[in-house]
């Protein structure tokens, strides 16, 4: 009974811990565009929000162009 | 848009010296706010490429909001792109994924740096003293 719980809570904890590495890794995989402002401000634009696909765009081709 | 290139000596040493320090940077451009390009690590076609797909990402991002941005850096799937800007100029720099941001935009801000310094002047020879012979104090004086 109790071999049996614990591998429950085993489960579950290495499901929740299994998550939270994925949805990590899954969120690095984004692309995304920092700006940094003369006034010391930090602005991220993920891929997917407004105003990131043109300057993702221009990246990509810089890093395409750079590569040859 | 067009991009000329039109190389810097003074500019080309200091790239080759960025890239010498810098392990994680494998292409950089420097060019002016116009988009012509000063010197580069990169053959001029990919140079001109760089140089103006990293103009254009600048400008867009530099309307995001009132204050004049001043460096960005886009990571991507395949790698990452870095434009710093000083006052003349602005250097764009390739790496590949994960690099050390902090380090890649202190590399890109000294190599900035150095080209807006003045040339040091060459070192003259040091001048030849003149072979003169002193008077002897006139004994009688």
């Amino acid at each position: 009974m109790r071999a049996r719980r614990a591998l429950a809570v085993g489960a579950a904890l290495g499901s929740a811990i299994g998550a939270v590495v994925l949805r990590r890794r899954a969120g690095r995989s984004r692309d995304r565009v920092e700006l940094y402002f003369e006034d010391g401000s930090l602005v991220t634009l993920a891929q997917g929000t407004a105003g990131a696909e043109p300057l993702l765009l221009h990246a990509r081709e810089l890093l395409a162009a750079a590569r040859g | 848009m067009s991009v000329s290139v039109k190389r810097v000596p003074q500019a080309a040493d200091a790239l080759a010296h960025l890239t010498e320090i810098s392990t994680q940077i494998e292409a950089a451009v420097v060019l002016d706010r116009d988009g012509q390009v000063q010197a580069a690590t990169v053959d001029d076609e990919r140079a001109g490429r760089i140089a103006r797909s990293a103009l254009e990402l600048f400008r867009q991002a530099d309307q995001q909001r009132e204050q004049e941005l001043v460096q960005l850096d886009a990571a991507l799937a395949g790698g990452s792109v870095f434009v710093v800007r000083d006052a003349e100029r602005l250097i764009a720099a390739t790496t590949g994924p994960g690099p050390t941001a902090g380090l890649v935009f202190y590399d890109l801000k000294s190599a900035l740096r150095s080209f807006a310094e003045p040339a040091p002047k060459p070192k003259r020879a040091p001048a030849k003293r003149a072979a003169t012979t002193r008077k002897k104090k006139d004994a009688s004086a």
